[in-house]
Parts: C-alpha cells; sequence; structure tokens
C-alpha cells in the first residue's frame, strides 16, 4: 500500500530524512519510532504531499505523491501532529466541511457524520466550538476528521498524545479495529503502546531507518532471572546443558546468586530450569522471566554514537 | 468547482465568525453614512454619485488590506493549511475560493450605499448606466486591491505585518501615476500613469467605460493570483 524508496527530504543543508526505503503492505499497522527530530513528522508530511522529497520517491495505494498527489491524497486519512484547527467552527459543521472536501457522496455524508462522531466519542460535544475544547476532545475530533471518508490508509502522527488514561486505552482500540481493514502508520513515543497495536516496527534515527522489523522478531530475546543459592559452578555447568542457552551470567549478593540466563529463541524452558533446580536441591528465592523491552532496543539504538 | 464552492462558504463563515467583519462594517456604514449625509444629500445631482463612488475607492484602499490579512496569514499561523493541502484539494482552488469570498465580502460591504444611489435617483436624474458601470470599475479595482493583499497574506503568517505591508503597496500604487511627472517625455508619463492605480479610479468614477482599465485589472488579478499560487505550492519545496 505503501512504497517508500531511497527518500530524503532536506531542509537548507540539513537532511530530515536521509535516504529512507520501506514498503507497508496491506492492513499492516507500522509503528514509527525514533527521538525528538528523528525525521518522522517529515517523513509523513512527504506520504501526505504537504511537502514534496528533495530525491527519492513515495507512493501510497499506487499513486506517486508528486506526480499523482490527488488521487493519493483521496486515500489517505492524515492525523496532523499539532492537530490544528478552525477555533471558530463548530464540532460538526467542521466535519462537514472536511466531509465535502473529501468527497463524501452527500447521500451518506449525515449518517456518516453520525458514525463517526460516535465512534470517536465526539458526539456529545458535536454543537460546540472548536477553539473551546479541551486537548483530548480536540484530539479525537483530529481522528474523526481523519477517517470521515473512509481511507484505506491512516497516517496518524502521535494519535494518543494529550488524552487521558481511559481515552488512551478506548483510542487504541479504535486504531487496532480500524487496522483490520486499512493500513496504519503510526509515530508515538510511547513504546508500549507499538507493542499494542503494531505488526512491525520502523525506528528511526537522524533521518536514517535504524531498525524495521516485526515486533515478534524485535523482542523475541528473552531473559529468565534467578536468585539462586548453592555450588555455582555446578549452577551454571548445569544450566548451559539446557537448550536455548545464548548465555548465562551471574552476580552474588552474600550467600544468594542473581543469576541471568539470556535465551535464543522463544522456547519457553521455564519448566525444564525448574526441574533442574528440583532436582539438585538449590535453594531458590525469585524466578522470574524478562523480555528485552522495545524500550531497551530504542534506548540502544538511539543512545549510541 | 465544487470545491472551490465549498471553500468558499468556509471563507464566508470564518469572516462573519471573527468580530472584526462587524468591526469593519459597522465602520464601513457609520463612515459612508456620515460622508452622504454631509455631502451627498446637499448635492442631490449628476455629480453626488461621483462622490460616493470616490468615497468608496478611498475607503477600499484602507479596507482591503484588512479583508485579506488573515486569508492565508492565519491558515500558516495556526497549521491549518497543513490539513487544507493534505486533503484532495489543488492550491489553485484555495487561493482562487479565498479570493472570492474576499471579494464577496467586499461587494457585500458596498451593497448599502446603493441605497444612497437610489435614493439620488428618485430626487435628481442621475445616469443610470454611469452609476452601474461606477460600481463595475470600483469592484474591478478593489478586486486588484484584494488580490494584492491576498498574495501578502502567503507569505507572512503575522496578521499584522500583513496587514502594513498590503497598505504600504497599495498606497505606493496609488501615487505612483504621479511619478510620471519627473520626467520630460510624454510616454513616461503615460506609462506610469497606466501603472498606478489613480487613472484608472478617475476614469471610472467619471462613469467611463473603457476596455483598457478593466484589461488592467484583470491582468493584475491574474498575475497576483498565479504568484499566490506559486508561493502557496513553494512551502512543498523549501
Ligand atoms: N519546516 C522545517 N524547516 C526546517 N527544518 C525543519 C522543518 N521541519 C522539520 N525540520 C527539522 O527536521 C528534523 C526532523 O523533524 P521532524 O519534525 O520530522 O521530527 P520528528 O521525528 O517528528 O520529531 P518529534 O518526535 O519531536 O515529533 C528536525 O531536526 C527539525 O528541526
Ligand atoms: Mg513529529
Amino acid at each position: 500500500m505503501i512504497q517508500v524508496e531511497n527518500l530524503t527530504k532536506k531542509f537548507g543543508n540539513v537532511a530530515a530524512v536521509d535516504g529512507v526505503s520501506f514498503n507497508v503492505e496491506n492492513r499492516e499497522i507500522v509503528g514509527f519510532l525514533g527521538p525528538n527530530g528523528a525525521g518522522k513528522t517529515t517523513t509523513m508530511r512527504v506520504l501526505t504531499s504537504y511537502l514534496a522529497p528533495t530525491s527519492g520517491r513515495a507512493a501510497v495505494a499506487g499513486f506517486d505523491v508528486v506526480r499523482n498527489s490527488l488521487e493519493a491524497r483521496k486515500r489517505i486519512g492524515y492525523l496532523p501532529e499539532s492537530v490544528p484547527f478552525y477555533p471558530e467552527m463548530r464540532v460538526r459543521e467542521y466535519l462537514s466541511f472536511r466531509a465535502k472536501l473529501k468527497a463524501v457522496p452527500r447521500k451518506q455524508r449525515k449518517q456518516r457524520l453520525d458514525e463517526v462522531m460516535e465512534r470517536c466519542r465526539v458526539k456529545d460535544v458535536e454543537h460546540k466550538i472548536i477553539g473551546h475544547l479541551s486537548k483530548g476532545y480536540r484530539q479525537r475530533l483530529g481522528l474523526a476528521e481523519a477517517i470521515i471518508h473512509n481511507p484505506p490508509i491512516l497516517i496518524l502522527d502521535e494519535p494518543t498524545i494529550g488524552l487521558d488514561p481511559a481515552q488512551i486505552r478506548q483510542t487504541r482500540e479504535l486504531i487496532k479495529e480500524l487496522g483490520q481493514d486499512k493500513t496504519v502508520i503510526l509515530s508515538t513515543h510511547i513504546l508500549p503502546e507499538v507493542e499494542m497495536l503494531c505488526n512491525r516496527v520502523i525506528i528511526i534515527h537522524q533521518g536514517k531507518i535504524a531498525i524495521m522489523d516485526t515486533l515478534n522478531n524485535l523482542v523475541k530475546d528473552q531473559k529468565i532471572k534467578l536468585e539462586i543459592t548453592g555450588n555455582i559452578n555446578d549452577i551454571t555447568e548445569t544450566l548451559k546443558q539446557l537448550p536455548g542457552i545464548k548465555n548465562i551470567s551471574f552476580t552474588q549478593q552474600d550467600l544468594w546468586y542473581v543469576v541471568t540466563i539470556e535465551l535464543s529463541n522463544n522456547e519457553d524452558i521455564r519448566d525444564i530450569v525448574y526441574q533442574k533446580i528440583v532436582q539438585n536441591q538449590w535453594g531458590i528465592r525469585e524466578f522470574k522471566t524478562e523480555r528485552t523491552t522495545l524500550e531497551e532496543m530504542f534506548i540502544r539504538i538511539t543512545t549510541r554514537e | 468547482m465544487r470545491n472551490i464552492w465549498v471553500l468558499t462558504k468556509k471563507e464566508l463563515a470564518i469572516y462573519f465568525y471573527s468580530p472584526l467583519a462587524y468591526v469593519i462594517i459597522t465602520a464601513f456604514l457609520l463612515l459612508s453614512g456620515y460622508f452622504f449625509y454631509q455631502f451627498v444629500a446637499g448635492i442631490a445631482d449628476a455629480t453626488a454619485l461621483r462622490y460616493v463612488l470616490e468615497f468608496i475607492g478611498f475607503i477600499s484602499l484602507i479596507i482591503s488590506p484588512m479583508i485579506t490579512m488573515r486569508l492565508l496569514a492565519e491558515e500558516k499561523k495556526s497549521g491549518t493549511l497543513e490539513l487544507l493541502m493534505t486533503a484532495p484539494i489543488t492550491e489553485t482552488q484555495v487561493v482562487v475560493s479565498k479570493y472570492i469570498s474576499s471579494l464577496l465580502f467586499f461587494i457585500a460591504l458596498i451593497m448599502p450605499t446603493v441605497a444612497y444611489v437610489i435614493l439620488l435617483i428618485f430626487w435628481g436624474k442621475p445616469d443610470l448606466g454611469a452609476i452601474i458601470c461606477g460600481y463595475l470599475g470600483l469592484i474591478c479595482l478593489a478586486g486588484v486591491f484584494l488580490s494584492i493583499g491576498l498574495f501578502v497574506s502567503s507569505f507572512t503568517s503575522n496578521q499584522i505585518v500583513a496587514v502594513i505591508i498590503t497598505f504600504v503597496i497599495l498606497l505606493i500604487g496609488w501615487v505612483i501615476g504621479w511619478a510620471g511627472e519627473f520626467f520630460r517625455e510624454q510616454w513616461w508619463k503615460d506609462i506610469f500613469k497606466y501603472i498606478g492605480f489613480f487613472e484608472h479610479f478617475d476614469a471610472f468614477r467619471k462613469g467611463l467605460i473603457d476596455s483598457r482599465d478593466f484589461l488592467y485589472c484583470f491582468s493584475l488579478i491574474i498575475f497576483f493570483l498565479f504568484l499566490t499560487v506559486r508561493i502557496v505550492e513553494s512551502r512543498r519545496w523549501k
């Protein structure tokens, strides 16, 4: 649905996006991550034809965003980062205006408006002036605007920013629901959100793609942490025999050792580890698993020079 | 075409949501009412029309920058331009509909003065053709002012800056016709006269129809609208 090839966008001499290539398949939800100033918003603005690429190309639903930009734009629902509005307009009036611009047929318009306002929970403020809405309501109105013409592609720049925890949850559910029949690119700084929503993650750093992989592949490295007592040599030797072990390390605290077992695949060997402990009659007071979180991953990538 | 209509309606709605529109309308009605009462009512003959048109001409010089100042500057400042330009519409549609809405606003603004003219018809025997021609000419000239205002509004995101720059440009355009007096050759004098607004305004208020005056207005309007579209587009390549 979305093809990006060697995309570069320069502001003056500074490349905000620098040779980025990626594809997004139909009905995929892709998370766009990266530190502030990484180039996420700029990439999205190129995809929505607000900015033109300096070099490289991008196509949305098969339409080039420069040469065929109107066709591409018809198929995109876009939630910009700052969620701008005309503060003097009323909610329903604004959505109706946008629906007309996006060529929602007159006959379906009313029904579509009601449906979208219901879905994004802005129905209760439909006659209010937008300038008087709270940040969260405005955010939801932005989302309602993005989906008003039922586009096959959604580009959402930080869709849950400024929402309260309950609204964040509802909005995520909405995005997940929308993702069932739409292609979605969303940027966010909330990493658990990506884990909840996305099939695939693109981490972009200083305008370049640092990592692009499915979530499963990214976070599959698991760890088991034990607080154990016994002969530490026996312990490490025995555990090393187990399948799928990448590395074992330990630290000592008095008579207890904190042993970290790094696993190289997703296989669950907790049961086997536990049996070994029982067989050898080691003392144990803690047994837990840890996965490399996206956060660790993110920090590791974005802080290395 | 449909998009232009949708956009124009939105622009007009936004005009009337802002207090500025009412300030402009009230100020204009008060001023023109006073003006009419003071000067025109006493004369009540064919020359009265010239005074009315003259008044509207000068007033539009001051009011046009206020009508256009927010059109693009505000969209840029508040970021709504991003939403507008990522919808499936072209820059030309956006610029043209903003222009149309400003022109409609101006026409609606001066409409009440037609009442004065009707009064004149009852009192005296003014030439109806001259009235229509005078109004058309004035609207054309104001059309030029508005296109310049819209153009200025496209390269700043500050309304105050927009209004001041537009006003300065309009003033220069108004007086530049007299700059020809510095030259000895007649053709220089003619060129400057043709460039400046005043000569054309003078023709209109006398009720003279000359296609050259209309051509002058149309070509300026097209020129500035074209530039405006270009500037709005240029944001993409920056
Ligand atoms: N219009 C512009 N003119 C000049 N530089 C710009 C412009 N827009 C963005 N930049 C620069 O491009 C870089 C990328 O910005 P961008 O907004 O794409 O980052 P981002 O990944 O969205 O960051 P954030 O997480 O803060 O939203 C930044 O260094 C920014 O300063
Ligand atoms: Mg951003």
